[in-house]
């Protein structure tokens, strides 16, 4: 009973680093590990930013070119209000209150639920190569830097999330 | 489809997928068998601990606790409840504390 979980694998690539987009991929990983499955994150490009040490608290949402963001009444945010200094900030934090009212934690913890869980987090080269950071950059839990054609080997006979 | 099953010489009624409909129907002897149904066996005290937070919080909220709650509320670190329940513990807890599948995301 409840061993249906036991040989899958699934593998989560997250290549954005807005605070909204961070969310999906981390629920997933963590969902999937309370069902047993196994679980490896990918943090590509844009992605980065969720593990990047300096900045993966301080990730933000902007509704500039996004619709489908709006005040909590269902008011949207027209663009030319959303360019306005302090928008951003404003929509970062009322998204992370949000968030914490979903009992959610924040980027950091989450994610090192995530590793507490099992789950293993790796980061991509050539983005690190390009944002010019080294592992040491990286947020403590992830276990190494590995090129596209690594993640494809430790991907064999995993169901594959790309967020 | 419900169905009963014998545990600790209960005749205890489960839901289709094995969950207790029930949770009167439990007790400490029930959960010890309901664990080693599912290969934990025998219970600790720190199963103890946890099944003991999610009977009280069952009790107060009306459904199982998710994860998050436990290490939370009942002071169990994440890894430690991946040791205690391994392989999935979010429904083995529950299970094995004679609770509905939680329903919680985290």
């Amino acid at each position: 009973m409840f061993d249906e979980n036991a040989d899958r694998k699934l593998c989560i690539i997250c290549s954005k680093g807005t605070l909204d987009m961070a969310y999906p991929g981390l629920v997933l990983a963590n969902a999937a590990l309370m069902e047993g499955i196994d679980v490896t994150m990918f943090f590509t490009f844009w992605g980065i930013d969720m593990i990047n040490s300096k900045k993966m608290d301080s990730l933000k949402c902007t509704p500039l070119g996004n619709p489908s963001m709006g005040m909590p009444n269902g008011m949207g945010i027209p663009n030319l209000i959303g360019a306005l200094p302090g928008m951003t900030a404003m929509a970062s934090t009322m998204m992370k209150k949000e968030i914490e009212k979903l009992d959610f934690p924040p980027i950091r913890e989450f994610l090192q639920m995530v590793a507490d869980a099992g789950g293993k987090l790796y980061s991509c080269r050539m983005s690190m190569d390009m944002m010019k950071l080294t592992k040491d950059d990286l947020f403590e839990e992830v276990s190494d830097v590995v090129g596209a054609m690594e993640f494809m080997e430790m991907s064999n006979g995993a169901q594959i999330i790309f967020i | 489809m419900s169905m009963t099953k014998e545990f600790a010489g209960k005749t205890i009624l489960l839901d289709d997928e094995g969950f207790m409909e029930n949770p009167a129907e439990w007790d400490k002897a029930v959960a010890e068998e309901l664990a080693a149904e599912i290969g934990i066996s025998p219970l600790t005290d720190g199963h103890w601990q946890v099944i003991d937070f999610c009977r009280a919080d069952h009790q107060s909220q009306g459904e199982a606790p998710t994860l998050r709650r436990i290490t939370q509320l009942a002071g169990v670190p994440t890894k430690e409840l991946y040791k205690l329940f391994p392989k999935g513990p979010a429904k083995k807890v529950a299970f094995v504390s004679g609770l509905k599948k939680p329903t919680g995301c985290i």
